[in-house]
């Protein structure tokens, strides 16, 4: 009813291929964003901060990251976790090796390293295509979890293994509170997210969904396919490099090799997979369901007031996870972000059917 | 020499095992272009079934822990195995016939979440052990040719030697029997298959039991090794790079992979290890793979990647 697109004539390029091209978008985008950062931060506790709101923004992060490696350039990855540590670890080299060192250009530098890192284990890609490639990233996998647990200068020498950021400052800026941490992912989010919106729709990331749809009429057409592989590998392990930052510094302030485990990279290709391959929004929305999902699983039983062990309730939980997995898959292939589109046009020609 | 050799036994007799594990791999991704993520988690659970039913069963029955016990309980393992291969036809792979492969493989994941979490709350998540009666003992052969002759462990010729009859038992069903044909056919082209009256969700639950019945041998096997807990089913992270060494749909491959991957890993830990730190044999194995890779893309066996616009 309100979702009209009647008498917006566009009378500019510029208007025409703005992101958010209708004003009720453009309006609900806004909203969202001033509750983002001026209402959120007063009106949540510290809990949601820590358990919910911090570990979805990265994860966010994480998965849009992948998503322009597999949704876009169709070359998919089992091996993001591998990218998030290098981030992580190299940041933190930054961090302790340089005196002074800010911690923006640590966290950057850490996507940088990832970045370089993601185009050495990118250049198979040039080779190998399909699931052969997707084992062949399971190398970079599990290469890094055996350098970040064997080599002493990844860790700096750390007797245990395990290392910590240390305090968080940025321009001055003391980030202690949960609120602050969670405004710092947010801004990193929402300059990320814009900027890979707008790779996508521009030159490169045509480039990489001609990759994806069909890689040798691709360069039939012209398209180069190791600039365009390399480049989707570029900036797909930066942003995962920085969430991978992040999720260390921010998230967990100190941590050992098994944060970035397999499971990581599994969990990342899950929530693009349910949110939607080759979205942006869908990234946002798997990542949303992957934090929510076992928080609410927890709650569940103790709603209901039945008693389950702890070991039960774990064990429960991995079965109803696996089996939304498939259900979903089976509901929606395409994902949340289909489920979206789907509403949205729905919206748009309410109360008619078409 | 003689520690060479024994290396080298070493590794022949885990790549055997390995190639077991991809075997299974290679054979749900030929029947119906899956990749079986989930076949880990399969021989975890086929384990667990197989251990605690060879306690049960004679608890129930109220007869002595033995061979006979012991050979019902793997009977009942395989009648569970079918089941879960029923089932997963039934309930996933039905519903997504003709996805992308990427989605096939994400809802082999959620199987495989789905079986880690149910193996445990049915069966306990304890160690368990299962004796089918292997010896333990090692032994020297070949004294006569070398000082102090070479160590082998009994078991591991044991193990071998069920898995390369395994192998044969497989190729041949593959080859001579009309289910067997009729699976080549379906991996072939499922809708030619089809078209002919193959009932295609016949020969998925044939092929994902036979599957099952791989995982279940692999899980005795590694069982009565190691115990039966969590980390069998890690295994078959083991089995991956196998899998596209040898190519993705080629049996023979499955087994000369294995071989490959299993030597080459242990070669390397022994004389490359210590030079860069020891512990190498988790990525080794994938390195060698994606060298490979480069080489021939398509794996050493697999059929040849054909591109057409």
């Amino acid at each position: 009813m309100f979702y009209r697109e009647n008498g917006q004539f566009k009378t500019s390029y510029a208007a025409d291929q703005q992101i958010f091209a209708v004003t009720q978008d453009r309006v609900a985008i806004i909203a969202l964003l001033l509750i983002a950062f001026l209402v959120v931060p007063v009106v949540a506790n510290n809990y949601v901060f820590q358990a919910i709101l911090i570990p979805f923004l990265i994860m966010s992060l994480g998965a849009l990251g992948l998503n322009i490696l597999v949704g876009y350039c169709g070359q998919v990855s089992l091996g993001a976790g591998a990218f998030m540590a290098v981030g992580a670890y190299a940041a933190y080299n930054f961090q302790v090796r340089f005196d002074d060192m800010p911690l923006l250009l640590s966290l950057l530098g850490g996507g940088v390293i990832a970045m370089v890192f993601g185009m050495v284990f990118g250049l198979p890609s040039l080779r190998i295509r399909g699931l052969y490639l997707a084992v062949a990233t399971l190398a970079a996998q599990f290469f890094m979890d055996w350098l970040t647990s064997r080599a002493a200068w990844v860790t700096n020498n750390s007797s245990s293994g395990s290392v910590s950021a240390g305090k968080l400052s940025m321009f001055g800026w003391q980030i202690d509170t949960p609120m602050e941490k969670y405004l710092l992912c947010l801004s990193f989010l929402c300059v990320l997210a814009l900027a890979a919106k707008n790779l996508v729709r521009g030159n490169a990331g045509r480039q990489w969904m001609a990759i994806r749809d069909m890689d040798v009429a691709a360069a039939v057409i012209g398209i180069r396919p190791m600039y365009a592989k390399l480049s989707a590998f570029a900036v797909s392990s930066f942003i995962i490099g920085i969430a991978g930052a992040l999720w260390a510094f921010v998230h967990l302030g100190a941590w050992e090799p098994a944060a970035f485990s397999l499971d990581r990279s599994l969990a990342l290709l899950f929530m693009i997979i349910i949110g939607g391959l080759g979205s942006i929004v869908g990234s946002l929305f798997g990542a949303a369901f992957f934090v929510l999902l076992p928080i609410f699983l927890n709650q569940v039983p103790h709603w209901l007031g039945l008693p389950i062990s702890t070991a039960t309730a774990t064990y429960l939980e991995h079965m109803i996870f696996g089996a939304l997995i498939v259900f979903f898959l089976i509901v929606e292939p395409h994902g949340l972000a289909r489920l979206w589109a789907t509403t949205r046009q729905k919206l748009r020609v309410w109360p008619f059917p078409h | 020499m003689g520690f060479f050799l024994e290396t080298l036994l070493g590794g022949l007799m885990t790549g055997m095992l390995y190639a077991l594990v991809a075997l299974g791999f290679v054979l749900i991704f030929k029947a119906s272009g899956v990749f079986n993520f989930a076949q880990g988690a399969m021989v975890l659970f086929a384990a667990l079934a197989v251990a605690r039913f060879s306690e049960w069963i004679p608890a129930w029955l109220g007869m002595e822990q033995g061979a006979l016990s012991m050979a019902l309980a793997i009977l009942v393992g395989i009648v569970v195995m079918i089941a879960v291969a029923w089932l997963i036809e039934r309930l996933a792979l039905r519903y997504l016939v003709n996805q992308e492969p990427i989605t096939l493989l994400m809802a082999t994941l959620g199987i495989a979440y789905l079986l880690d979490g149910f193996g445990p709350m049915v069966f306990g998540s304890a160690v368990y052990s299962i004796d089918v009666g292997m010896p333990k003992d090692p032994s020297f052969i070949l004294e006569s040719v070398f000082d102090g002759g070479v160590l082998v462990s009994l078991e591991d010729v044991y193990s071998a030697g069920i898995a390369a009859t395994l192998v044969a038992a497989l190729t041949v069903f593959f080859q001579y029997t009309k289910t067997g044909r009729a699976l080549r056919a379906v991996a072939d082209d499922h809708q030619a298959a089809q078209s002919i009256g193959i009932p295609l969700a016949r020969m998925w639950v044939i092929v994902w039991s036979v599957a099952g019945m791989v995982a279940l041998v692999v899980g005795i096997i590694w069982g009565s090794k190691l115990g039966v807990q969590f980390s069998i089913s890690l295994v078959a992270l083991k089995a991956l790079p196998v899998v596209i060494l040898g190519g993705l749909t080629s049996l023979p491959g499955a087994i000369v992979g294995g071989l490959i991957i299993g030597v080459g890993e242990k070669l390397s830990e022994v004389y490359l290890g210590p030079m860069i730190g020891g512990g190498i044999e988790t990525w080794f194995a994938y390195g060698l793979a994606l060298c490979l890779l480069l080489v021939r893309p398509q794996g050493l066996f697999g059929e040849k990647i054909i591109d057409r616009v």
